[in-house]
């Protein structure tokens, strides 16, 4: 059996958790065009400079609205998440003036072969 | 003049007053008011023919006589005839007209001097052989026998010897270039110092082996192995002093002209002033591009205009009011309306259209020039195979046809006086013996070259003076301004030191110095 890497693209939904003053999504990223792309553990393609998600926290809004570790964000909002720098991707992930989110990621998936499965 | 009075470092004349320097340039400030018996005089000591003092020429004495003489310049400057204070006797034209090479004569200092150093030298390569000979020629019988510990010493003693001669006449046996005035400091320290030193030598020697008759011969050769190692590094020493020292850069020196302002910079080591000036002309010859006075009379009917434009009359009666009178006329001429510098704009811009032009015609003439000497040689090489043309034919067969292009482009850039028709003839023809392309011909023409690449006759700048407020063997420092003046020009030279460098080291991260983008950074939302 040999494994295939597939990639598909997901539109999640979050809602912020109001925290204090602050809007919360509950996860962490990383990545960006002045950010050094070697050092991303989850992309497939090391010069990948897009905006991965690094940690999810448990029990926070990005977890129940289904966000997993290692996706990579591809829009905000209608916004273009793959060619921006760490900072701007912050940003819009951050704005003050949204409770909602919806953001479509990629996330990669591990499958065995459907080969064997149908030999089998 | 100034009060503060600089000294005029003239040649050897002075140089035999160096003790007393301060009273003989006290003299020199009333020098052109002396009688001229006093130089007459110094042309019997003077010894130094290098350059000759700068005595002012007819030329340069309207200079002089306007002191004293300001109220009445306007109607007593006439032709200056050679009645002035200046009369210049037989003698001194004589010596004015020499050059810088035909003073390698009969100059008694310089003479004393050499020979003084090779009898000391002489006598300092004997000594060690007299210390060794002599105990076997005076009191033989009585030495004790020569082992193989003293043979081998007396090995070491030829060698060293030779290697100390070979040295010093590397050192010191080279053609002098130039003659200076002041005596070198470090020569003389070395010289007094080499003589001290043997002549210690010898007192001990006469003193306990001579009076004694030692027997100990072993103890003697030691002796005079001991004074060649010494010898040895008294050369070290100087090689140091007077070689090492002076090449390590430290001071960048800014040379000026003073009739064009063309500059130059030079590195310069530790030198004493005289040795830094030295070093400035030999390289003022190969950089700088020749004095052309042709090429300053632009500027000097310029201000000539300037000065005849306005005129101040003393309306108010005789009363001598310099400044007011300056101010007026400083006034005077920021009103009016001068339309110089657009004569000045329009006529650069002309003349240089016109310079373009006839070096456009010029550069063809010699193209084709050049190309019909290829057809000659082809025709040449049919008729008569392996015959070679004669460079000097071919350069008179095609000289005519560019004569006169060239001759308009000197004429234009104001040249025309540097190059003679058999000087052109001689280059081209050498130019066409080397196989060279017109633009080498031409690359001596268009443009102005150093001074070493003409005629000596044309140099206008042979005879140098050396002008300074320092003592001329004292070093250079920061900031020390001198003068080397020549008959029609002068070279300003500035001092300065270079900067002292700091260089420190800090450590930092290799990854963190290059420009990399920042390390995978997380940000929680």
């Amino acid at each position: 059996s040999y494994f295939i890497f597939f990639s598909f693209q997901q539109r999640i939904e979050i809602h912020k958790l109001r925290q204090g003053d602050n809007l919360i999504l509950g996860f962490s990223i990383g990545g960006g065009i002045d950010q050094d792309p070697t050092q991303n553990p989850f992309s497939e393609d090391k010069t990948d400079k897009g905006i991965y998600v690094t940690r999810v926290t448990e029990g926070g809004p990005a977890e129940v609205a289904g966000l997993q570790i290692g996706d990579k964000i591809m829009q905000v909002n209608g916004w273009d998440m793959t060619m921006v720098t760490h900072d701007q991707a912050r940003k819009r992930l951050t704005k003050r003036n949204e409770e909602v989110v919806r953001l479509l990621v990629t996330r990669q998936s591990l499958q065995k072969a459907v080969q064997q499965s149908m030999m089998s | 003049m100034s009060v503060a009075m600089d000294t005029e470092s003239t040649y050897s004349g002075y140089s035999h007053y160096s003790g007393h320097s301060k009273k003989a340039h006290r003299q020199g400030r009333d020098r052109h008011k002396s009688p001229r018996s006093k130089d007459g005089s110094r042309s019997e000591k003077s010894v130094t023919i290098q350059t000759p003092p700068a005595e002012p020429l007819l030329g340069n004495d309207a200079s002089r006589t306007e002191e004293g003489q300001d109220d009445n310049w306007g109607e007593t400057t006439t032709a200056i005839t050679g009645t002035s204070e200046h009369s210049i006797s037989q003698e001194d034209i004589a010596r004015i007209s020499k050059d810088l090479e035909d003073s390698v004569g009969l100059d008694c200092k310089r003479y004393l001097g050499l020979t003084v150093a090779a009898v000391l030298g002489l006598l300092v390569f004997l000594t060690p052989i007299a210390f060794i000979l002599l105990p076997q020629i005076l009191w033989r019988d009585d030495l004790e026998p020569c082992g193989t510990v003293c043979e081998g010493l007396f090995i070491s003693v030829a060698f060293k010897l030779l290697i100390l001669l070979i040295g010093t006449w590397a050192l010191f046996f080279r053609q002098p270039k130039a003659d200076i005035p002041r005596v070198f400091v470090f020569r003389a320290l070395l010289l007094v110092l080499i003589f001290l030193f043997v002549f210690s030598y010898w007192l001990f020697y006469g003193v306990r082996i001579l009076d004694s008759k030692d027997t100990n011969y072993q103890g003697i050769v030691q002796y005079a192995v001991s004074l060649v190692d010494a010898l040895l590094f008294i050369h070290y020493l100087a090689i140091v002093l007077l070689e090492l020292r002076q090449l390590q850069p430290m001071f960048a020196v800014k040379v000026v002209r003073s009739t064009d302002g063309e500059s130059r910079y030079y590195s310069l080591g530790h030198l004493s002033i005289q040795r830094a000036a030295l070093v400035v002309l030999e390289n003022y010859y190969k950089d700088f591009t020749v004095y052309n006075p042709a090429l300053l009379t632009a500027s000097k009917s310029r201000a000539a205009k300037h000065m005849a434009g306005l005129k101040v009359y003393n309306v108010d009666g005789p009363g001598n009011n310099a400044s007011g009178q300056s101010r007026a006329m400083i006034a005077a001429a920021a009103r009016r309306r001068d339309s110089s510098h657009n004569e000045l704009y329009y006529e650069e811009a002309d003349h240089e259209r016109r310079v373009k032009k006839r070096r456009a015609r010029l550069v063809v003439a010699v193209e084709e020039a050049f190309t019909h000497i290829k057809r000659l040689q082809a025709e040449e090489q049919q008729k008569a195979p392996g015959e070679m043309m004669d460079p000097r034919e071919a350069a008179q067969a095609i000289f005519p046809s560019m004569a006169r292009a060239l001759q308009k482009y000197l004429r234009t850039t104001r040249q025309q006086q540097y190059h003679s028709m058999e000087s052109i003839l001689q280059h081209l023809s050498f130019c066409i013996t080397n196989n060279m392309t017109p633009k080498a011909f031409l690359e001596r023409y268009l443009n102005p070259g150093p001074t070493l690449q003409y005629d000596r006759d044309r140099w206008f700048s042979k005879q140098w003076t050396l002008v300074s407020e320092e003592a001329v063997t004292s070093g250079l420092q920061d900031g020390i301004v001198f003068v080397l003046k020549c008959l029609d020009f002068s070279l300003v030279v500035n001092v300065k030191k270079i900067p002292f460098i700091k260089l420190s080291e800090e450590f930092i991260d290799p990854k963190s110095h290059k420009f990399v983008l920042r390390l995978q950074s997380e940000t929680s939302v």
